[in-house]
Parts: structure tokens; sequence; C-alpha cells
């Protein structure tokens, strides 16, 4: 379909400035491929997504008063964190509450697997009774970890209403009826391909691979 | 590293410190979970415990109910006095017995040391051992020592001491190996006649002055004084115990340094430990017990997250 990667990126550059565009990414040319990983999103095309979520989470929430954003632990934390800084400092909108929420212990999958399920650190020193939660995770992938983190989150209240922000939405992946309230890319990948997500204060690079198993 | 090396928990000697680690992480995030508003996960909602007491016991037993009860999982107790021990039947029957009932784990407390190993080779479930006679009490020592970790940053290089009857004591075994393992150094100071005769083979020193190993040490666990398993008298009298080998405030008070004090619980008030000390800030006795509901959810998730699941 898609014969070269020049091709490719060109596609995903016109595609930038129509976000609801879809990327598909059909199996015969990735096997095409010499290398085993592609570039979904550069850098650049991360901040603008990343703009974008912010003035939509802004319309919907306006001062974040009654808001607050959670964080799924653990590559949600990354998101999250921009998220917060670009708000606070491009968009000056101050006391915004950011907490992180660990689902391990909530997870469906406990003694399935074959590596035993690690946690990571919970940290939610705010109320979410009554409140607009707003989940914040890089990958939304088979809908698993937001059912666990919709129960999680109980465990510290009743959110007035809880909505999900995920940086990429692999929409056709879904094993629950979960879907994004704010996403930056819709990518179409086969259940072998991984999508990495990549953040300058982790990974030395703001960017967004699929990658072939 | 984030599985445990062993299937039960049976004693601190069969486990490694890197499996000691790995409770105490887990155990801060159940530190974490138990100070929520809703103190529950769901984790082992199909995993059903057996807790076995064949001997008295309130504060482990409650603590152990309360972190499976905390995880989600089944319980059902037992008691040996109300039960069919008492008409002969033997310990693998009775096991066997509950186990037929599907029962995953059983947390087991008995009177004789080494019935959790015997157990544990004879029947198929994961055990954890809550006391076996004067053996071991693992999940006392990992407590107190993550409760050390917990007030002094770390355990490795602190200097422990534990005070009184270690002959009787599986609480002062199981914390010798724990300490030991991470790092600490421990003294044992007693009674002679209350110190066992080969303890210099656990590379444990003895004290059998309080002053100097208070003034040794950096934390100070307090043990109680087993009256019920002393069969001979082993001192005197309980005062001159007291006199000897009591933490009083004044004793604690004269040294030129703030030590942390310890006591595995019940305590006898004015025997090992005065109500003063006991109930002052210098003390983690309730810390510890309430550390004690977050290291048994750890151990008991580690262990049921290697029990595997089945489709049928």
């Amino acid at each position: 379909m898609f014969a070269s990667i020049s091709s490719f990126s060109s596609i995903l550059k016109s595609s930038l400035f129509k976000p609801k565009k879809i990327v598909l990414l059909l199996p015969e040319y990735n096997s095409e491929l010499p290398m085993s990983q592609k570039v979904l999103l550069n850098a650049t095309e991360i901040n603008i997504a990343l703009n974008r979520l912010a003035c939509q989470l802004i319309e919907k929430h306006d001062d974040f008063s009654r808001t607050v954003l959670i964080g799924i632990q653990p590559r949600g934390v990354f998101l999250a964190e921009r998220l917060k800084t670009l708000l606070e400092t491009e968009y000056k909108i101050k006391n915004i509450k950011l907490g992180y929420l660990d689902i391990t212990f909530f997870r469906d999958d406990f003694r399935r697997g074959e590596k035993p399920l690690e946690a990571n650190k919970t940290n939610i020193n705010f109320m979410v009774e009554d409140k607009n939660v707003v989940f914040i995770d890089d990958v939304l992938f088979t809908g698993r970890s937001i059912r666990s983190a919709l129960t999680a989150v109980q465990s510290f209240g009743r959110p007035l209403e809880i909505e999900l922000l995920t940086l990429i939405d692999r929409r056709f992946s879904r094993h629950l009826p979960i879907q994004p309230d704010y996403r930056g890319r819709q990518v179409d990948a086969i259940n072998g391909e991984k999508v990495k997500v990549c953040w300058k204060e982790n990974d030395g690079e703001d960017a967004v691979y699929l990658v072939k198993s | 590293m984030s599985e445990l090396s062993v299937n039960h928990l049976l004693g601190i000697k069969y486990i490694t410190e890197a499996d000691i680690q790995l409770i105490f992480e887990t155990a801060d995030h159940f530190k974490e979970v138990i100070n929520r508003p809703i103190k529950k996960v769901p984790s082992l909602r199909d995993i059903t415990i057996a807790n076995l007491f064949f001997e008295n016991s309130t504060r482990t037993k409650l603590s152990f109910e309360l972190a499976e009860k905390r995880l989600s999982a089944d319980v059902i107790n037992f008691a040996s006095s109300s039960s069919s021990v008492t008409k002969g039947e033997t310990l693998i029957d009775t096991v066997n017995n509950i186990l037929s009932m599907k029962v995953d784990m059983v947390v087991m407390r008995h009177p004789n040391p080494g019935a959790g190993v015997f157990l544990s080779k004879h029947v198929d479930a994961s055990i954890i051992n809550a006391g076996d006679g004067a053996h071991e009490h693992p999940t006392q020592a990992l407590l107190d020592a993550y409760s050390i970790r917990e007030k002094l940053g770390d355990v490795a290089g602190k200097k422990v001491v534990i005070v009184g009857d270690i002959l009787h004591s599986r609480v002062a075994l199981s914390n010798i190996f724990a300490l030991q393992k991470i790092g600490a150094k421990v003294k044992v100071c007693g009674p002679k006649t209350l110190i066992p005769k080969y303890i210099d083979k656990l590379n444990v020193e003895v004290e059998t002055n309080l002053r100097n190993a208070l003034e040794w040490c950096d934390v100070a666990n307090m043990l109680r004084v087993q009256n019920e398993r002393m069969d001979i008298s082993y001192f005197p009298t309980t005062r001159e115990y007291t006199q000897q080998f009591g933490l009083n405030k004044k004793i604690l008070d004269s040294l030129n340094k703030e030590i942390v004090v310890m006591h595995p619980g019940p305590i006898n008030r004015g025997v090992e430990i005065t109500s003063d000390v006991a109930d002052s800030k210098q003390s983690i006795i309730l810390e510890q017990v309430q550390n004690g509901v977050a290291i048994r959810m750890a151990v008991i998730y580690l262990l049921a997250s290697k029990i595997k699941h089945h489709e049928d």
C-alpha cells in the first residue's frame, strides 16, 4: 500500500492538521520494512497534540476548580505531568491537582500471567468525592487498565464524573466497552505490534513508535 | 526481582535477603492502601485461606484475618480447642480435610517446632507459619524489621538488642535471622538461664548487663517473659528480673542518646517494660501492630501470586 517511508511520513504530516484522520498501518507494509520500529509521532507532533489536549481540557473544565487529574501508573504519569506543566505555564491555570493511581492490586489478570505483577506508588493527596476526575494514560489498548482504575479510584471516594484522556488510542483492540474522551492520535495496530511512547524525562526523547514483535 | 524464591513462608531462615526486600517494598504499597478511605483491594477474591490456630493467639490471628480480608480473600478460621483435634485427629488429616474444601493457603500456628515445615511436605497448599513453638515466627520478625526501617530509614548497619527470654522465643530467633540477613548487628541480653547454649553459632553476642546493651544499641526489642513456657524456674522472682532486665524511664533517660523501643506484645506492663516507657514517644509498639497488617498483606499477596490460576 504505502510503498516507502517517505510517503508514509508525508501522510503522517498531512494528517497533523486533521487530527481525526486515522493512520492505517497494514501488516504487508510492515513486513517490507527492514527496521523493527516505526515513528508514529515525533517530538513536534507530540507537542502539538499535547497543546490540543490541554485546550480541549480547558474547554470542558474551565479553571479546574472542580477537576482533578489522575495519571495511571506507571506510564500515564509522564503524560499527566506534561499536561499539568503545560496548563500551568502556557495557559496560566493555577492549582491543578494531580495524583497518581496504581492499579496493580485491582487488575483482573492476577496469577494468570507468566510474570508476577509489580506495583507502583499511588499518591492521591486530595479528595475525589464529587470531583470531575480525568484519568490520563499514554496508550489505550484493551481497556482493562482503565476498568481496573475505575474500581481503584472508588477507594478514594465517589467522583462526580470520570473522563479518560489518552495520547494514543489503539482503536480496534478493545476488550471492554471503554472509549477515550480526549485522544491525541488514533492508531490501528495489529495485536502483535506494540505502541511505545517515549518521554524525554524518562527515555531521552519525545516520540511514539510502532514496534513489530 | 519481583517474585519470592519460596512457595511457603515457614521461617526467615528459608528466605533470602532479596525476598525480605521484596516483602518490604510490597508492604509499602499496602501501607498506603490501608490508609485509604476504603482499605480494601480485590486481588485475592478467588483465593481461600484457612487460619489454623492450634495455639492461642489474639493479635496475630486478628492481624492475619484483617490482612486476608483487606485483600478480598475468603477466610475460614479454626481453633484447635473447638475441633476434632481433641478427638485425636492427626495434623495431616485435619489439614487435608480442610484443603478438600478447596483452600489455597494455610496460615498455621502450632505449639510444635517444625509443624509448618512438616505440613508443607505433605499437603498441597501454600503454608504461612504464624508461629511454631520456640522455632520461628517469620511475619513478626518481618514487621519488626520493617518498623525499624520505617523509623530509622534503613536497617543495614543498625544495632539491635533483643532483651529477655531468648530461650523460649520464636520471635527472637526469627528476628536474629531477619536482621542479620538485611545487615543489622544483633546482640541478645537476658539472664544466662534464658540464653540458648549455642547462640554463638548464630554470630550473636551475648550481653548480661542491660545498661551496657542499651548503650551499645540503636533499637531495643523487649521480649515478653513467657511464664507459660517456663517449666522450671529460670530466675528467682519476677521482681528480680524486672530490676535486672526491665526497661524503665530512669535507665532510658540516663542514656546519652535516644533509642527506639519495641515490643512484640502482649506486654506485661511493669515486668519487662514500664508503662511510661511503653507509652513514650520512643516506643513504636503500636506502629509495629499497624505494620503487621501491611507486612502480612504483602506476604499473602506475594505467595498467592505464585499459586497459578487454573481454568477449571
